[in-house]
């Protein structure tokens, strides 16, 4: 049971560092990212790839990973960014679906669809099981931690307000001056950085990676992770990861006491009502359950005017 | 080096498989002249269509017309309930919004499909026949067949969009919604006209892409990246483009068999909407109604 706690925590918190990431481009920037899947996907075969077939060391697979994802991020968003939003959200979907595409074919290299298996986890083998969760558990709380940090400076930065200017009104930051273009990549390669090593990180914890984990479903959860704490607001992404992981789960015990449904039908109500609640959310509240809260900077009292004589 | 005849054979198979392309292209293409949003749900409205016409076919015992319409009209019908009862409510909030509404939108449809269907592949009946060969050069029946059924859609379509007083003020309001609103024409009905157009036109697609193979609840999302990529090489917003943009895709997919392993098909169109978005954001015939 604890073991089966821990593993929960295990991912929510790798949700909770996807939902951090993206949300430097959704929550900050207003960009729509529809394939966030397939840059975790990238993350992961990296990672998984560089480890099993390279012999490199796991941090040097996840910090590969990382820099693999932020670059494969910054080229999808170099040949979108000028474009109207909607095609960003066509090709990050098509982006997601071509990896998969990839990843199921390409024998050679990732095993098709059979999946890598054996991907090495830190002490697995040496510790117990139990250990071995806990111990992993502290890594990815770590990292979350590290990545939370970082997202409040980045919030706080002018590079932060840049990206906010840029969702509220394009065109208002680049009559400031600001190079929106380049922000906007730039944006895009730190979140695709994220989930990179989210990949990376859910892959050394399972060993096994295979395309079927990468479907479209998962980035529906991290926009729904987004949404639950509130758009914008990183406390809420991480908050809203473990609610996500919470209902998934919830939903895992509830409805196998469903009378007279088959397994395939309790997955489908499952996966109906993950997209139901998505839904609801984006309806009736757009920006989230804890919305972000405006910056308020100290407005000097306006001079007073002095008539002259 | 691959034999003229061989070439000649994939670009038939091409042209073949990019006129059926067309016709969920169109129907995407022109909800977005509209409603100004990419649609993703069409993935799960072409799967509707392909299960109305697997039921209408192999259930009730219809002839392949009666069927394909049943496609048509059951996905048209979803389409207006659907967006009738959750993404008109998103529109207000952004083509953004919108966009990721119609992704949960697609899942969910998705998912009462399995709930009914399982997720079993399921084929329909339909009698098996010899290939014609002309020359060098094999057609089966059975594409010949979706081929006319597709030009006569699509015939259909640009008779209603050029000729009816519907189809012209569909056009209008694709055209400048503002002007439209002041000559009078609503826009509400406007937008359910071509959803049950657009969702009917995707759940034919989705029907005769799964003739040729079999259908189960993923049947339309695997389609949707040449779709999208169809529409896209045309010009987004283009009915005349996605036609062009499919045959484009259709036989670019069917071409790259010389080198490529045929499952990479779909990774082709995304290639096609990257080179297209770099050197050409508007596609080939870039963004016009009609």
């Amino acid at each position: 049971m604890e073991n089966y706690l821990i593993a929960m925590c295990v991912s929510a918190g790798i949700y909770a560092l996807m939902a951090l990431g993206v949300n430097v481009v959704w929550g900050f920037a207003g960009m729509v990212n529809l394939g966030l899947v397939g840059f975790f996907a990238v993350g992961a075969y990296a990672s998984a790839l560089l480890t099993i077939k390279a012999h490199w060391a796991i941090a040097g697979g996840m910090a590969a990973a990382t820099i693999v994802a932020a670059l494969v991020g910054a080229v999808v968003a170099l040949i979108t960014v000028r474009l109207r939003g909607d095609y960003l959200a066509i090709v990050t979907l098509g982006f997601a679906e071509t990896i998969r595409i990839v990843a199921s074919n390409a024998i050679w290299l990732t095993n098709g669809t059979d999946g890598l298996s054996g991907i090495p986890g830190p002490g697995r083998g040496t510790l117990s099981p139990e250990m071995f969760n806990l111990v992993y558990l502290a890594i990815v709380g770590v990292i979350v931690a590290i990545a939370y940090v970082m997202n409040e400076r980045l919030r706080a930065s002018p590079f932060g307000r840049v990206l906010r200017a840029i969702r509220d009104d394009e065109q208002v930051a680049a009559v400031a001056g600001k190079h929106v273009t380049l922000f906007k990549v730039k944006a895009f390669a730190i979140s695709s950085a994220a989930l990179g090593l989210a990949g990376a990180l859910y892959a050394h914890y399972t060993s096994y990676i295979a395309p079927d984990i990468f479907v479209p479903l998962l980035t529906l959860y991290i926009k729904l992770a987004l949404l639950a704490g509130g758009l914008g607001n990183d406390r809420g992404a991480i908050v809203g990861a473990f609610a996500v992981v919470f209902l998934l789960e919830s939903t895992r015990f509830v409805i196998p006491y469903v009378p007279g449904i088959t397994p395939v039908q309790g997955a489908a109500i499952r996966e109906f009502l993950i997209a139901a609640f998505l839904l609801v959310m984006l309806r009736y509240k757009p920006t989230g359950l804890v919305p972000e809260q405006p910056t308020r900077l100290p407005v000097p009292p306006a001079p007073r005017y002095q008539p002259t004589a | 080096m691959p034999s003229l005849a061989e070439v000649g054979q994939l670009v038939v198979n091409g042209v073949m498989a990019g006129t059926i392309l067309a016709v969920p292209a169109i129907g995407l293409t022109a909800i977005y002249a509209v409603l100004r949003f990419p649609n993703f749900a069409l993935a799960s409205h072409a799967t509707i269509g392909a299960f109305a016409g697997y039921v209408a076919n192999a259930k009730l015992g219809l002839p392949l017309l009666p069927s394909v319409a049943m496609a048509f009209v059951v996905a048209g019908g979803v389409g207006v309930v659907s967006d009738e009862t959750v993404l008109k409510r998103f529109r207000p909030a952004g083509y953004v919004t919108t966009a990721i509404a119609s992704i949960a939108l697609t899942i969910a449809l998705e998912n009462v499909l399995r709930f009914i269907f399982g997720n079993e592949l399921r084929g329909y009946d339909l009698p098996i026949q010899r290939d014609f060969r002309i020359g060098a050069i094999r057609v089966g029946p059975q594409q010949l067949d979706n081929l006319a059924i597709a030009g006569v859609a699509m015939a259909a379509l640009f008779g209603f969009l050029a000729f009816t007083r519907t189809g012209k003020a569909m056009r209008a309001v694709a055209d400048n919604p503002m002007l439209a609103a002041i000559k009078g024409i609503d826009a509400d009905t406007i937008a359910r006209v071509v959803n049950f157009v657009g969702m009917g036109l995707a759940g034919l697609g989705g029907m005769l892409i799964g003739l040729d193979t079999t259908i189960d609840p993923l049947t339309g999302f695997r389609s949707i990246l040449s779709v999208f990529a169809a529409a896209v090489v045309g010009g987004l917003g283009s009915i005349p483009g996605a036609l062009v943009g499919a045959l484009t895709v259709g036989v670019g997919e069917e071409l790259c068999l010389l080198f490529l392993s045929p499952d990479y098909r779909s990774a082709v169109g995304f290639v096609a909407i990257l080179l297209v978005l770099t050197l050409r954001p508007r596609g080939i015939l870039g963004q016009r109604a009609f």
